[in-house]
């Protein structure tokens, strides 16, 4: 099945000028180009996100600090939590999806690999919209004008009494763009992924990361529709006289929350599972394992994705719901801990009875496993509405969504990015930084994150610019900015890591791992049309059937 | 080969100074849970229905903290069980695909587990929101403002600002407080961590809770809902009193301003100029509702919804220009001179 380089007109060339080069990322329509550049794109807003992140923290680290205004430091946490979620989260899904599925289910592209460009470029084009916003309109006569009314946007504070200039027109109008980018990057997976799929490749037969993406695409075609919804009829109350949420008029505030939890609590699901994607893949191969209860692990997703669209409201357990809706979303809130359990028991019982390798991949996924198990049990802690009412808007809610974002989900694509790498670049990062990003980023991450519970249990609410001593809260935040420091650091050994493997990284030949799915049948990096020939499967792992003819898993499945 | 089992051992050895460093800390989280001054932990609860949530969150806790232990325990066997040693290269382990009987175990056990949590949750919630008022309760209304508390008792007719007065309630005689909550302009939350739960201050809608304390004191909390520039200056004082001094403090509050012949030249500038349009003091032609009512100002703890304590020195640096003690709150630098800014201050100060 391996298959040989043909010689074709491509970029590899030598002697091609960088202006060419530029000229080919602009105009590819690779699967695997576009992939690496929602990949490399997002990398780049995460560190931007992050120094505002680290912004942040060096304000809250003593108290009655004055490192930065309060205008200055609502901008940062909004401008952090909106690129976070749709110029980061977003991107990796969309990446991920692009660079794998093709490759994963044995296609030659995506199915439709002018919209996946055209997916890209609106992506990348919302994203520099939303960050002009510090320069355009009257930006430059003070600290800029970018959006300032939290990435949650609650009505009426986004209504024109309250929200002057365009601060929030930026942030509706960018992430409206961005949003049609994932849509049709969405559209895009679900169709590949359903018709492109190589002979013999049943849907059974997927790959478990090919069936996750489906269900998150799905969910994004579901979710983002609400927050569009809802941003357009924002505009209109801005510009056109409606009333949908101005307050003043007769509007209603809680209406927007129920849109924006109706797609922001999928969204945490959408950024999660192909955290989930990542984990099933690379667990399997490095305990020499299948994974355990392949269907069992399809059914759950399917019902994560299900159930998570009726639990939004366990967000607005302090808005004055009725008790019976109360009731209500808490119990489908405990309903999804039990698909989510079920995976993580598979992910052990995969280990189970394995031989762990302890390669870079696999430390992040078990980093992942104990941090994404405190995560659901916080978050099991958060569905009881009456804690709910003390941990709601605390330290301990922004402690649990960073403990499921950092500690699950980008944890995971950074097992993903271990692991992929040598086969998109064709050599393996380095092995010293590597541990070195590992460690300094799971200490720096629990010094942050697992202290930061502590201050919400104090009484510290979210959002705030400053605090005053004597409420025990100090120490705490002093630690958790330390922690932040540590994290800055290993995202640096990260970059450079990426950037020095890339002409310097040891060659990794077509299967470093000694791998099972497709992807790792081509060369790395694969040619531009993946496959030479079109590979045919006779079970989930191809490649164990060709390594193992003597005892190949079609025999069983 | 060696290199290998170096790299387990470096394992083992971060993972135990991991370990290490995560005792060390949580014996310092444990003293400042243990402080007992200040410190409004929600684990600290002194009134109903904040007791009521400790009980049922603890109750939670345990339950998680059961889980984690078990996960735990099995992810740590596995890995340290089933790690890779020297001379596994040559074969791989057991292929084994799943099973169908483990797997209907670990959905069963994870549905009675949120079968219990659901039962405990639905009671909690129902006995804290379902709770009337009964008929000697103190009724408030808590408006929500840009960045500052507006308190009403409309039963008493008093108006005040930021700070909330109750009676204690003891054994032989309970009376809690029902609150109404609403907005003047944006969505807040009003969270005093030792007393309840939040509840939202949310423009064109009603929400109610209540509060029934037993301890006399000060107790903290904040706006607990982004309400723009100064959320982090919106703070909230609840000041239980014992139930005689409570009607001693409803007597004050019920008088109309002071008029002290000493502060006469501040009462002029302060009604010349445009301090009238957004505040009232009961009694005289001062009637705007946009700010905090100063009829007692000088009753009160704090300043500016919490951003400092009432010291003359505050006052003088409120009033001389708010912008500096509280940057982009709603009161606007008045451009007084020290003397104007001192003769206000003083008539300010009558207001006892």
């Amino acid at each position: 099945m391996a298959t040989q380089e043909i010689a074709l007109p491509g970029l590899k060339q030598p002697g091609i000028s960088s202006i060419d080069r530029l000229h080919g990322l602009v105009v590819t329509v690779d699967h695997k180009k576009l992939g690496l550049m929602y990949v490399g794109t997002a990398i780049g807003f995460l560190v931007v996100a992050g120094l505002m992140a680290l912004a942040i923290r060096l304000q809250l680290a003593v108290p009655n600090n004055t490192f930065l205004e309060p205008d200055v430091f609502n901008r940062f946490f909004t401008m952090h939590g909106t690129s976070m979620v749709f110029l980061v989260g977003m991107a990796l899904v969309s990446g991920f999806g692009n660079y794998l599925v093709p490759l994963m289910i044995g296609a030659r592209d995506m199915a439709f690999p002018r919209l996946n460009a055209f997916g890209y470029w609106m992506y990348i084009f919302g994203g520099l919209l939303l960050y002009f916003s510090y320069l355009g309109a009257p930006g430059l006569a003070g600290h800029g004008s970018a959006p300032d009314v939290g990435w949650f946007a609650y009505a009426p504070l986004t209504g024109r009494a309250f929200s002057r200039g365009h601060s929030t027109d930026y942030w509706i109008l960018s992430l409206l763009l961005t949003s049609v980018g994932s849509t049709v990057s969405a559209i895009n997976v679900i169709a590949t992924a359903v018709s492109l799929r190589c002979k013999g490749m049943t849907l059974m037969r997927m790959p478990l990361l090919v069936w996750l993406m489906i269900v998150v695409n799905f969910m994004i075609l579901l979710a983002l529709p609400a927050l569009s919804a809802a941003q357009i009829m924002l505009l209109v109350d801005r510009y056109l006289g409606g009333h949908f949420f101005d307050t003043q008029a007769g509007g209603s505030a809680v209406v927007w929350q129920h849109f924006f939890w109706l797609f922001g609590h999928p969204e945490v699901y959408i950024l999660i599972i192909p955290a989930f994607a990542c984990v099933s893949e690379i667990v399997p191969v490095f305990s020499r394992k299948p994974i355990f209860g392949y269907p069992v692990m399809v059914g759950a997703t399917v019902m994560i994705g299900l159930i998570s669209t009726s639990v939004w409201a366990h967000h607005m357990f302090s808005v004055g719901m009725a008790s019976v809706g109360n009731i209500f979303f808490a119990i489908s809130t405990f309903t999804v801990a039990v698909p989510t359990g079920i995976k993580i028991f598979n992910w052990l019982g995969t280990m189970y009875g394995g031989r762990i390798r302890f390669d870079l991949p696999m430390l992040f996924c078990i980093a992942f496993l104990f941090q994404f198990l405190i995560a659901g049990l916080t978050g099991m802690m958060l569905g009881v509405a009456p804690f709910n009412w003390q941990l709601t808007d605390s330290y301990f809610v922004v402690a649990h969504f960073h403990y499921t974002l950092v500690g699950g989900f980008l944890f995971g694509i950074f097992a993903g990015i271990y692991y992929w790498y040598p086969k998109a670049v064709g050599r393996l990062l380095d092995r010293r930084l590597g541990l070195l990003h590992f460690w300094l980023f799971t200490i720096g991450f629990h010094v942050t994150f697992d202290t930061m519970h502590f201050p919400g249990l104090l009484g510290m609410p979210r959002r705030i610019f400053t605090y005053d001593a004597g409420r025990g809260w100090e120490t705490l935040n002093l630690i958790t900015s330390i922690g932040a420091l540590l994290q800055a650091v290993a995202v640096l050994c990260l970059a450079i890591n990426l950037v020095r493997s890339w002409k310097k990284g040891e060659e990794a030949g077509n299967d470093p791992w000694d791998a099972w799915t497709l992807e790792w049948a081509t060369t790395s990096p694969p040619p531009e049309y993946n496959f030479a020939s079109a590979p045919v499967v006779r079970s989930r792992r191809p490649l164990w059937d060709l390594k193992h003819p003597e005892d190949p898993d079609w025999k069983y499945e | 080969m060696r290199r290998r089992l170096d790299r387990h051992n470096d394992l083992l050895r971060s993972l135990f100074a991991f370990a290490l460093v995560c005792v060390v800390f949580m014996g310092r989280v444990g003293t400042v849970f243990g402080d007992p001054d200040g410190v409004t932990s929600i684990f600290r609860p002194l009134a109903q229905p904040a007791q009521e949530i400790k009980e049922t969150s603890l109750l939670v806790l345990v339950i998680c903290a059961v889980i984690f232990l078990i996960m735990f325990g099995l992810l740590v066997y596995s890995l340290i069980r089933f790690r890779h040693r020297p001379g596994d290269e040559a074969s791989e382990p057991p292929q084994i695909y799943g099973s169908n009987q483990i797997e209907m175990a670990w959905t069963v056990l994870p549905i009675l587990i949120v079968f219990v949590l659901i039962l405990v949750t639905s009671r909690t919630i129902a006995d804290i929101q379902n709770r009337k008022a009964s008929p000697g309760a103190l009724q408030a209304t808590v408006t929500g403002h840009q960045w500052w508390w507006e308190i009403r008792y409309p039963e008493l007719g008093i108006v005040t600002a930021n700070e909330l007065h109750v009676p204690a309630s003891d054994q032989s005689r309970r009376r809690p407080t029902f609150l109404k909550l609403q907005s003047a302009d944006v969505a807040h939350s009003f969270w005093v961590p030792q007393l309840a739960g939040k509840t939202d201050l949310i423009p064109n809608r009603e929400n109610r809770m209540w509060i029934d304390p037993t301890q006399p004191g000060t107790y903290l909390g904040n706006c607990a809902e982004y309400c723009g520039t100064q959320h982090a200056r919106m703070l909230i004082r609840v000041i239980v009193h014992p139930p005689v001094e409570f009607e001693r403090w409803v007597t004050e509050q019920r008088r109309p301003a002071a008029e002290e012949p000493t502060a006469l030249e501040g009462r002029r500038v302060f009604f010349r100029n445009s301090c009238v349009n957004c505040h009232t003091i009961r009694g005289t032609s001062a009637q705007g509702a946009f700010g905090p009512d100063l009829t007692h100002l000088m009753s009160r703890q704090t300043l500016a919804s919490g951003a400092g304590l009432n010291t003359t020195e505050t006052l003088r640096a409120w009033v001389r220009d708010p912008q500096r003690l509280k940057i982009g709150c709603l009161m606007p630098n008045m451009q007084m001179t020290d003397t104007e800014v001192d003769q206000i201050v003083s008539y300010l100060q009558t207001l006892k």
